[in-house]
C-alpha cells in the first residue's frame, strides 16, 4: 500500500475519520466495560451523567479541565515548532513549588499584587525548568524527548526531599506536605458560593493569548515555519535556535501556570499527587485539538468529563477507573491516524 | 550495430495516471538482447514513470511488462530484479554510513540465509570492477565516494546481480565530460557481453553517441521511434519538442559594470565529505551573469552559503559595495539586496505547509511593510502574494492554497518574484532550472538575462555545462573547492572545462 | 576508603549484573527499532505490560519460560500496533510511542485491577531462581558475580550475542541496518521496507517487554504499580550511549547499573546516610542525560531514523 494525497478533500472525507476514530474509542471502551462485566450502555452513561449530570458534575470537570487547558497549550505550542516538551508534568511542579516558596509567607503583599507576581514567578519558574533541556538541544543535539522525560523524574524526587525536608509542613502530621499559602495567594471563586476558581478563566485568557500569538504575530509565524520545515526556516534568515529557546519559555511557562492555579486556586498546598499525570495528559488534549489553542479548550473539558465521569462511574459501577485512560490513549491514536486519512487516501500498489 | 534479434524485455500499452494527469498514455515498446535504446523526452515527458513501473516501483493503471516472454507481476520491485532487470536511479539509492561491499550484497542473497559470505563476495566484486573498468574499493564508506564512484557502485550492483536488463535513469547528469566517456566505455564492453540498456535522458549528442535506437515520448505519448544511423539531432529535436517548438531566450553581450560583491581569497572548513572552499578570489559585476561550473559536491554549496549569508568566510573577506558587511546572516543577506535562488526549492525554498501568502514574504516578514513591532500584517502580505502570482504568472487555486500543490515551475515562479521583486543587486541562483520543464526552464532563464541587463550581477551555479555555456557571461570552474580562472564567454570549448572540471589545470594541482 | 571495598566484592557485581539486565534487554529491543528506522517510544508501557502478563501468566498456572513467551506476545501486539502506525502510515514516531506507552500501561492496571480486584499486597510468584554454572561459577569474583544469576540473566546475554550476529553478520542483518540508513536503497533492492521496519518493531518490542518481565519473574517475585519507573527512557538513552551497537549498550547497562547498585549501598553507609535519599534516586535519571550529552557529538545515528518511507513519494 501507499499514500496518495487528496488534493480537495470533500467534506465527508474531512469530517468522516475523525468521526469514525471517536466511534470506534466508543466501541473499544464498551467492550471493555463488557469484560469487566458491566453493562457498556450504562458504564457510558454513568461516564456522561457523571461528567456532565448536574452543577456539581460540570464545575468539577470545569476545575479538572484547568490544569488540562495549561498544559495542553504548553504541548500545543512546543509540538507547533516540533519541540517534543514531554515534561510538563516537571513543569507543571515547578509552578507550584515557587506558589508555595513565595506564598506561605516570604512575600506578603495584598492579594491583587500577589496573586500577579506570584502567577510571574511561577511562568519563570517553569520556563527556565524548560530552558535547560532546550539548550542542550540547542547546544548539543541532545534529543529533547528523553530529557525532558527524565526531568520529570528527577524533579519530581527533587520535590519529594523539600516535602521530606525544608518545605515540610510542622502541622502537618507527618506527612510530606507543604505549609497552605497565605490568604492573599488564594485564587478566588468566580462566583461566590460555586467551586469554581479564576484559574480556569485565567486558562480561557491563555488560550486566546496563545492564538494571537501563533496567528497575528512574527513568533507564532516563527514557530510555525520551524516547525513544519526548520532547513527552510533558517536558509529564509529565521533564527531557528532562538526560536526554539523563545518556544521553550513559552511551553514551559504556559505548564507552570497549571502548578499556579491548583495550589492557588485548589488545593492550597503542595503535596506529591497534586498532579495525576497532567503533564502527560496535556499531551493527549493537545493532540486532540490538532495543536489549535482555541481547540485546546474544547478538547480539555472532553477529556477532564472522561476522567472526572469515569471516577464517578468507577464508584458507581465496579469498572476500574484506568477504563478512562485506555479510552484517551485510544482516541489519541486512533485520532492521529484519523487525521492523516482526511489528508490521504490508502491506495494499492 | 551489435543488437541481435532476441526481445528481452517487451513493454505493452503502460498506462499511468497521477490524478487528473496521465504519465504514460498506452507506450509499448520491445528491447532486443544486446540493444541500447534511448529514451528521450523532456522533463516531464513521462521517462521516469515508464521506467518507474518497468521496475515495479510503480503499478501500471493498465498494460504489461514481459522480460524474456515471461510477464512480471505489477508493482514487484523483487519480481523485474530476479527477472533480470536492474535501474540506476537518477538520485542514487545507496546508504552513505555502510560500505560498497554492504550495498552492493544488500538484499543479493535471501534474507533468512545463515550468513554472509563475504570473501566470495568481495572477490567477485573486484573481478567485475577491473573488467569492467569500475575502479572502488569494497571497503570504502560510500559516503566518501565522490558523485562519479558512487555512480560506479549502482552500475556494479546491476552487474554484480547479472542483470539482463540496465535501467539508466540521466546517468550522466552528474558526470564530467570525461567521466561521461569513461561511463559509455563501459557500457558498451557491458553490451557487448549481452546485456540490454535503457538509457534516458535528454541531451541529444549523448543519445546519438551511445543508442542503437531512440524512443522519443512527449507529454506521456511515444512520439517517435528511430533507429539512430537513420536520424539526427535536429529531427530528434523536432521530436521532442513536437510542433510548438519552445524559444530559448536570446542571449545578448553587454558590459560588465563594477564589482557588487568580491570574495578574496576565501576559504571555508569542509563539512563532512562536502569540500570547503580553498582560497577563492572571484568578483560578481554588475550587468554579468557568472557561471560556475563543477560536478556537484564540489564546494558549490559552501560557496552559496557564503553568498547567500549563511556562512562566514573561514578565511579571507568577503566584500560587499566596497567594505566587507559587519555582520553576515541570511537575513543580512536579503536586506544588503540579494537574491537568493536555492538549490532545492522543495526542502529550502518553500514550507510546503505554508500557503503562497506565507511562503512569499519568508525571508522578509520581519519590519515594514509585512510587520511592525512583532505584529504581521496579513493584508500587506496578501498583496504582495497576489502581486506575485499575477506578474509572475504563478497558476495556483489562490494565495491561500498550500504550495505544495503547485508543480515544481510555479513554485519556482513564486521564489523568483519573492527575490526579483525586492530588485536585488546580486541574484544567487543555485540550480535553478533543475527538474523544470521546458517552457518554465526558458521563463527562469529570460528572467535572469532580464535582471541581468538592469545592470544586477548574477551567480549562476549549475551542474548542467549547456545551460552554464548559453547564458554566462564569464565562466569558472569549481573543483574540490578550487576556483579556476574565470573564461570569457566561449573561450573554452565543453571538453575543455570538462578537464577543470576533473580537477586538471589548477594551480595547485598534482 | 569504605566505597572502593564496595567495587571489589562479588555481590556488588552480581547486583549491578541484576540491576542491568531488564535494561539490556530493553536497551537491545529498542536498538533493534532504531537500527531500522523507527523510534519506539512505547518502550516504557512495554515493559509495563510485559512485566504484568509474564508474571500474571506464572501467576495462573504456566511455567516460567512460557511465562516468558506470553509477556514477549504481548509485547509484540503493541509492537504490531506501533509498527502499523509508523511504518506503511508514517504517522509521528513520537506521538505514536506515546500514546502506545499510555495504552500498555493503562490497559495493563485495568487488566490488573480485573483479575486482582480484592488483593491489598500483590500476591507472589515463584521466581526464577540462581543458576550456578558448574566450573564457571566457581572462578574468583568473577564466578559468583556473572555466573550465579538465573537463567533470564543467561538469556539476556545470549541475546546481545545473537542480535549482534544476526545484524552484522547476515543478509537480514545487513537489510535491518540499510532500512535504518536509506530505505530508497533497501526498496530499490525489490526488500520490502514496511516488512523489514515493522517486523522489526515487532520482534524489538518483544525484547523490550522481556525487560519488563525479568522485574516481576527473576528481580521481584510480583507485580506493583509503577514498577518500571521510567527505566524504558532510560534504555532510549543507553542505545545512544551505546552508540546503536549492541556489544556497547550492553556495557553501557552494566556501567550504568553498577553505578545503581553503588549508591544503593553508599547510601548504608555512614557517609551516605546523611544525604537525603531522592539524591540517590535521582542518580539513574541524571547519570543518563550526562551519557546523552557525553555521546551527543560522537554517536552514529542512523541517517532515517525517524524518516517514514512512502514508496509513493515522488
Amino acid at each position: 500500500m501507499r499514500l496518495e494525497p487528496i488534493e480537495n478533500p470533500g467534506i465527508a472525507r474531512r469530517l468522516g475519520p475523525p468521526a469514525l476514530a471517536l466511534g470506534a474509542t466508543v466501541v473499544i471502551a464498551s467492550l471493555l466495560a463488557m469484560v469487566a462485566g458491566a453493562n457498556p450502555f450504562s458504564v457510558l452513561g454513568l461516564i456522561l451523567k457523571g461528567a456532565f449530570g448536574s452543577q456539581f458534575a460540570i464545575l468539577e470537570t470545569l476545575n479538572r479541565a484547568t490544569p488540562l487547558i495549561f498544559t495542553g497549550l504548553a504541548v500545543a505550542v512546543a509540538f507547533r515548532a516540533k519541540f517534543w516538551n514531554i515534561g510538563a508534568e516537571a513543569q507543571l511542579y515547578g509552578g507550584a513549588l515557587v506558589t508555595v516558596v513565595f506564598g506561605t509567607g516570604m512575600l506578603a503583599l495584598p492579594a491583587y499584587s500577589m496573586l500577579p507576581l506570584l502567577a510571574l514567578l511561577a511562568v519563570i519558574a517553569g520556563a527556565l525548568l524548560l530552558l535547560v533541556p532546550a539548550i542542550l538541544k540547542v547546544r548539543f543535539g541532545v534529543d529533547e524527548v528523553v530529557t525532558t522525560l527524565l526531568f520529570n523524574f528527577i524533579f519530581l524526587l527533587f520535590i519529594s526531599m523539600l516535602l521530606e525536608g525544608p518545605l515540610k509542613d510542622p502541622m502537618g502530621m507527618g506527612w510530606p506536605k507543604s505549609a497552605r499559602v497565605l490568604p492573599e495567594a488564594r485564587l478566588p471563586r468566580i462566583v461566590e458560593g460555586l467551586r469554581l476558581h479564576w484559574g480556569f478563566a485565567l486558562a480561557l485568557i491563555a488560550a486566546l493569548c496563545v492564538w494571537v500569538i501563533q496567528t497575528r504575530t512574527t513568533l507564532g509565524y516563527e514557530m510555525r515555519a520551524v516547525g513544519l520545515n526548520r532547513e527552510a526556516a533558517a536558509f529564509a534568515g529565521i533564527p531557528v535556535n532562538r526560536v526554539l529557546l523563545q518556544t521553550a519559555l513559552l511551553s514551559g511557562g504556559l505548564a507552570a501556570l497549571a502548578g499556579f492555579s491548583e495550589v492557588s486556586g485548589l488545593k492550597g498546598s503542595l503535596t506529591l499527587d497534586l498532579s495525576p499525570g497532567y503533564g502527560y495528559t496535556g499531551i493527549i488534549v493537545a493532540m486532540l485539538a490538532l495543536l489549535n489553542p482555541l481547540g485546546v479548550v474544547i478538547s480539555a473539558l472532553f477529556v477532564a468529563g472522561i476522567f472526572v465521569g469515569a471516577d464517578s462511574m468507577s464508584r458507581a459501577a465496579g469498572v476500574p477507573t484506568y477504563l478512562a485512560d485506555i479510552m484517551l490513549a485510544t482516541a489519541l491514536l486512533l485520532m492521529v491516524l484519523a487525521i492523516l486519512l482526511t489528508r490521504f487516501r490508502v491506495v494499492r500498489g | 550495430m551489435g543488437a541481435g534479434t532476441d526481445v528481452v524485455l517487451r513493454l505493452d500499452a503502460i498506462t499511468k495516471r497521477f490524478g487528473g494527469l496521465v504519465a504514460n498514455d498506452a507506450i509499448s515498446l520491445s528491447l532486443r538482447k544486446g540493444e541500447v535504446i534511448a529514451l528521450l523526452g523532456e522533463n516531464g515527458a513521462g521517462k521516469t514513470t515508464l521506467m518507474n513501473i518497468l521496475f515495479g516501483q510503480y503499478t501500471a493503471d493498465s498494460g504489461s511488462v514481459a522480460v524474456m516472454g515471461q510477464t512480471l507481476p505489477p508493482g514487484n520491485s523483487r519480481a523485474a530484479l530476479e527477472a533480470g532487470v536492474g535501474m540506476v536511479h537518477q538520485h542514487f539509492t545507496l546508504a552513505d554510513n555502510m560500505s560498497v561491499q554492504e550495498n552492493i550484497t544488500l538484499g543479493v542473497d535471501p534474507l533468512l540465509a545463515p550468513g554472509l559470505n563475504r570473501a566470495a563476495a568481495r572477490k567477485r566484486i573486484l573481478d567485475l570492477a577491473e573488467r569492467f573498468h569500475l575502479a572502488v574499493h569494497p571497503d570504502a564508506r560510500v559516503g566518501s565516494l565522490s558523485v562519479g564512484e558512487r555512480q560506479r557502485v549502482e552500475i556494479l550492483k546491476a552487474l554484480y546481480r547479472d542483470m539482463k536488463v540496465l535501467i539508466l535513469d540521466e546517468p550522466t547528469a552528474v558526470l564530467t565530460p570525461q567521466e561521461t566517456d569513461d561511463l559509455f566505455a563501459t557500457l558498451r564492453q557491458a553490451v557487448a557481453s549481452g546485456l540490454s540498456i535503457i538509457f534516458i535522458s535528454h541531451k541529444l549528442h549523448e543519445v546519438m553517441a551511445i543508442a542503437h535506437r531512440v524512443v522519443v515520448l512527449r507529454h506521456g505519448r511515444l512520439v517517435g521511434e528511430v533507429a539512430t544511423e537513420d536520424t539526427d539531432k535536429s529531427a530528434l529535436s523536432a521530436m521532442m519538442m513536437g510542433g510548438a517548438e519552445a524559444r530559448a531566450p536570446e542571449v545578448s553581450r553587454t558590459e560588465p559594470g563594477r564589482a557588487l560583491m568580491e570574495l578574496r581569497g576565501v576559504s571555508t572548513p569542509n563539512i563532512g565529505n562536502a569540500p570547503g572552499l580553498k582560497d577563492v578570489t572571484l568578483s560578481l559585476r554588475a550587468g554579468q551573469i557568472l557561471g560556475l561550473a563543477g560536478v556537484s559536491g564540489n564546494g558549490q554549496a559552501a560557496l552559496a552559503e557564503v553568498v547567500g549569508g549563511q556562512r562566514k568566510p573561514g578565511s579571507g573577506t568577503l566584500v560587499l559595495n566596497d567594505a566587507p558587511p559587519t555582520a553576515w546572516t541570511p537575513r543580512d543577506a536579503v536586506r544588503r539586496g540579494i537574491a537568493r535562488i536555492p538549490e532545492d526549492r522543495h526542502k529550502t525554498g518553500t514550507i510546503s505547509d505554508f500557503d503562497l501568502t506565507e511562503n512569499a514574504i519568508l525571508e522578509r516578514y520581519k519590519g515594514t511593510p509585512f510587520s511592525s513591532h512583532g505584529w504581521l500584517n496579513w493584508r500587506a502580505a496578501r498583496r504582495f502574494a497576489d502581486e506575485i502570482i499575477q506578474k509572475y504568472d504563478v497558476r495556483c487555486p489562490g494565495a491561500d492554497t498550500r504550495i505544495r500543490l503547485l508543480s515544481g515551475g510555479n513554485m519556482q515562479k513564486l521564489i523568483l518574484g519573492r527575490v526579483l521583486e525586492a530588485a536585488p543587486q546580486i541574484i544567487l541562483a543555485n540550480q535553478p532550472v533543475r527538474g523544470l520543464d521546458i517552457g518554465a526552464v526558458n521563463y527562469v532563464h529570460s528572467q535572469l538575462l532580464a535582471a541581468r541587463d538592469r545592470g544586477a550581477a548574477v551567480l549562476l551555479i549549475s551542474e548542467d555545462l549547456d545551460e552554464i555555456t548559453r547564458l554566462s557571461d564569464v565562466i569558472h570552474v569549481i573543483s574540490e573547492g578550487r576556483l579556476s580562472p574565470g573564461f570569457a564567454r566561449g573561450q573554452k570549448s565543453p571538453a575543455e572545462l570538462g578537464i577543470w572540471m576533473a580537477g586538471q589545470g589548477f594551480a595547485d594541482a598534482s | 576508603m569504605e566505597i572502593l571495598e564496595i567495587l571489589f566484592t562479588a555481590s556488588f557485581w552480581a547486583a549491578a549484573i541484576r540491576i542491568a539486565t531488564p535494561l539490556i534487554l530493553g536497551t537491545l529491543g529498542e536498538l533493534i527499532c532504531e537500527r531500522a528506522g523507527v523510534l519506539n517510544l512505547g518502550i516504557e508501557g512495554i515493559m509495563v505490560a510485559g512485566a504484568f502478563a509474564g508474571w500474571m501468566a506464572v501467576y495462573s498456572g504456566t511455567g516460567l519460560w512460557m511465562g516468558v513467551a506470553v509477556a514477549m506476545g504481548v509485547g509484540m501486539l503493541f509492537g504490531l500496533l506501533h509498527s502499523i502506525l509508523t511504518v506503511p502510515f508514517g504517522l509521528s514516531q513520537h506521538v505514536v510511542g506515546l500514546g502506545v506507552t499510555l495504552l500498555a500501561t493503562s490497559s495493563t492496571y485495568y487488566a490488573y485491577r480485573l483479575a486482582l480486584p480484592e488483593v491489598t499486597s500483590p500476591p507472589k510468584i515463584t521466581a526464577f531462581q540462581p543458576y550456578e554454572i558448574p566450573v564457571l561459577s566457581d572462578l574468583p569474583l568473577v564466578g559468583p558475580a556473572l555466573f550465579s544469576q538465573t537463567p533470564f540473566t543467561y538469556l539476556a546475554f545470549v541475546l546481545v550475542l545473537a542480535v549482534s550476529l544476526i545484524l552484522f553478520r547476515t543478509p537480514l542483518g545487513l537489510a535491518v541496518r540499510a532500512a535504518g540508513e536509506n530505505p530508497a536503497a533497501v526498496a530499490a533492492q525489490g526488500l520490502s521496507v514496511t516488512a523489514i521496519r515493522m517486523g522489526a518493531v515487532i520482534v524489538g518490542s518483544g525484547f523490550m517487554a522481556m525487560g519488563g518481565a525479568f522485574l516481576t519473574m527473576s528481580a521481584f517475585d510480583s507485580f506493583f504499580f509503577e514498577m518500571v519507573n521510567g527505566r524504558g527512557w532510560i534504555c532510549i538513552a543507553l542505545v545512544v550511549f551505546g552508540s546503536w551497537m549492541p556489544g556497547k549498550a550492553l556495557l553501557g547497562a552494566v556501567l550504568f547499573a553498577a553505578f545503581d547498585a553503588l549508591q544503593i549501598r553508599v547510601q548504608q553507609t555512614e557517609f551516605g546516610a546523611d544525604i537525603p535519599y531522592q539524591i540517590f534516586l535521582m542518580m539513574p535519571y541524571i547519570l543518563s542525560i550526562l551519557a546523552l550529552i557525553l555521546m551527543s557529538r560522537r554517536a552514529q545515528v542512523p541517517a532515517a531514523l525517524m524518516v517514514p518511507f512512502n514508496k509513493g513519494e515522488r
